[in-house]
């Protein structure tokens, strides 16, 4: 070694001299990516330790899926049945709920109410972490070619994991929420109540700026609040697990995260959302519960074309499957395009549309199935909903879902926060949104009451 | 304008008092720093005593150090990150340096051919670390360094007669 750095002596200055000046130049140089200035040094260390940890976790997952995969399958087939049937379940439950969910974004939209959605997500592996025991901070193989920004979301299935802090080229790195300098805007589910959420030095959660007079019990679930402006409203965040007199007049409130911070291997990052009033007949990405039913339940082929402007023929087009008459096989699936059709020849681009085709749509949902049951564990009254639009004004948006089970009367006389605005109450008054009195009927009469629209009219 | 080899016992290693040492790149950089852009903006005359200093004392560590010194103090004149133009400079000593060891240096066209090269050398390490590395916009011309790098090259060979006088042999 001593020989070639003698016989090479000159370059090997030469490299040195360099190699500290461009060191120099890399402690200097600031790369600045979406308004955010980062050390070149700091760039490039990254750049060179991260291949290393991503070629080492890739390694890890080949092996461990080579072993659960194709080695370690015992017990696969029994749980495959088990799981065939749970997803059985789960669609049942998934039609209720979905069911819920509509009539949910119905109200929130007669309020006024807006919701952010989740647009778009980049799925990222955990590749490292800081190495350091002060900051709670982790490495994911995504960065700013993925359209990795400051300040995106980060989170998994089971809850929120933290933000994107410092974005790299190929790489981010991301504070979890328990971090010291973290802070997330929190929501207690049961009660509404709002806090901040906050990680300590040794990577415990804190909920602060709770009354201490109010009731909080450990396994109370805390989400997200959505007044942070990153994570969006109601997004799991962890459970109280203890709560104590904390200073001053509020509460310390322990909190366990929902995602498993100290074993994290791939997330989401949420690169975009949206902030939008939750529209019934939304024909996005979300299918509506009646849509969903019609495509799994018997019904009659589709009718002729209606011709254009008589609404009532329209109308009734919707109630083959009400009044139950099989067609020719009685197991033609997929009314979903009747379905459309409705919606566009009734109400065209009235704002009060969306109401109306579900008014239109709905004795095909009641008929169908048996009443939805009101998921258990949530209020059945539009009390519910009243509390919550009480509790959380400021926010400007309304997580009513879980809240306002299918059928409920949420948006009640007796509720006059839920009852829509003045200047909105002639469009969803809309006769058009009434039961169709004067032309055909459904053969039979709903069982269930009719959705907020027309539950709303009191005439 | 013949480049001929020589062995290293032909060449002559010449070394300078040191207020020439100092004086004049300092007075390189005055000048660089302080003659209106408009018109000499095209020279670099601190290059061409880098070229001068490491050729004359065909040392390639004095000269890539020369280089690396003259480069960073004129790093610190301007307002971008230090070392952009010590690292084009360290690179020029140290090959202006290790050429003079072997080349004849002396005569005018072989000055003229180096500091031309040398010059499109130090154009081409500016503009790669300006660009890549501190992501300065900068465009390269071939034809704007060629210009620039015979109007150096001219500069040059009358400053090295000039420089000359200094020269000590050892």
């Amino acid at each position: 070694m001593e020989s070639v750095l003698g016989r090479y002596r000159n370059l090997t200055i030469l490299v040195g001299v360099l190699f500290l000046q461009v060191l120099g130049l890399a402690v200097q140089v600031k790369r600045t990516a979406n308004a955010q200035s980062t050390r070149l040094i700091r760039v490039w260390t990254v750049g060179a330790i991260t291949p290393f940890e991503r070629l080492f976790i890739r390694a890890q997952d080949g092996a461990e899926n080579l072993w659960h995969n194709y080695f370690f399958l015992r017990g696969v087939r029994a749980e495959n049945r088990d799981l065939k049937e749970q997803i059985e379940t789960m669609r049942l439950q998934q039609v209720r709920l979905s069911e819920d969910a509509t009539q949910a974004h119905r109200l929130q939209s007669l309020l006024g109410f807006k919701e952010q959605f989740i647009e778009k997500t980049v799925a990222a592996q955990v590749i490292g972490s800081s190495g350091s025991d002060l900051s709670r901070s982790i490495y994911i193989d995504k960065g700013e070619d993925a359209g990795l920004k400051p300040d995106m979301a980060v989170i998994t299935a089971a809850g929120i994991v933290g933000k994107v802090w410092i974005v790299y080229p190929s790489t981010a790195l991301v504070l979890m929420i328990n971090d010291q300098s973290s802070g997330v805007g929190a929501l207690l589910d049961n009660g509404r109540l709002q806090g901040s959420l906050r990680g300590t030095p040794d990577g415990e959660l804190l909920l602060d700026r709770v009354m201490s007079d109010e009731k909080i019990a450990p396994g109370d679930t805390v989400l997200s609040s959505g007044g942070d402006q990153i994570f969006p409203k109601g997004l799991p965040v962890g459970t109280v697990i203890k709560v104590s007199p904390g200073h001053e007049m509020f509460l310390s409130i322990k909190v366990k995260p929902a995602a498993d911070l100290s074993r994290l291997e791939e997330v989401l990052v949420v690169t975009e959302k949206q902030e939008r009033e939750p529209a019934v007949s939304d024909s996005g990405d979300r299918m509506r519960a009646a849509d969903i039913l019609a495509q799994r339940l018997p019904s009659v082929p589709d009718k002729p074309a209606v011709p254009a402007g008589t609404v009532p023929a329209a109308a009734t087009s919707s109630s083959p499957s009400v009044t139950g008459s099989s067609g020719d096989n009685g197991l033609t699936v997929g009314a979903k395009p009747p379905v459309n059709s409705i919606q566009k020849q009734t109400t065209g681009n009235s704002p009060a549309g969306p109401v109306v085709a579900a008014a239109a749509n709905h004795p095909a949902v009641d008929h169908s199935l048996p009443q939805p049951a009101p998921v258990a564990g949530l209020p059945v009254s539009g009390d519910a909903l009243k509390k919550t639009v009480q509790k959380t004004p400021s926010t400007g948006s309304l997580s009513a879902v879980p809240k306002n089970p299918a059928g409920s009367n949420a948006a009640s006389p007796a509720n006059p926060a839920a009852k829509p605005p003045a200047n909105t109450a002639p469009k969803t008054l809309n006769p058009a949104a009434k039961p169709p009195t004067t032309h055909s009927a459904p053969a039979t009469p709903p069982s269930n009451p009719q959705p907020a629209a027309t539950d709303d009219n009191p005439h | 304008m013949p480049i001929t080899y020589t062995s290293g016992e032909q060449i002559e290693v010449y070394r300078f008092s040191i207020p020439v040492t100092v004086g004049v790149p300092l007075l390189a950089l005055f000048l660089q720093a302080f003659l209106p852009r408009r018109i000499f903006s095209i020279f670099d005359l601190p290059l061409l005593v880098t070229i001068f200093f490491a050729m004359a004392r065909r040392n390639p560590i004095s000269g890539l150090f020369t280089g690396a010194a003259i480069g960073l103090a004129q790093d610190m004149l301007g307002p971008y990150p230090i070392g952009i133009y010590g690292i084009a400079k360290t690179v020029v000593g140290y090959g202006a340096s290790s050429l003079g060891a072997k080349l004849d240096v002396e005569n005018a066209g072989a000055r003229f051919l180096v500091t031309l090269g040398f010059y499109l050398i130090h154009t081409a390490v500016y503009f790669g670390v300006a660009r890549y590395m501190v992501n300065l916009t900068l465009n390269w011309s071939w034809s704007r360094g060629l210009l620039a790098g015979l109007a150096n090259a001219v500069v040059g060979v009358a400053l090295y007669y000039l420089l000359d006088k200094f020269k000590q042999r050892t």
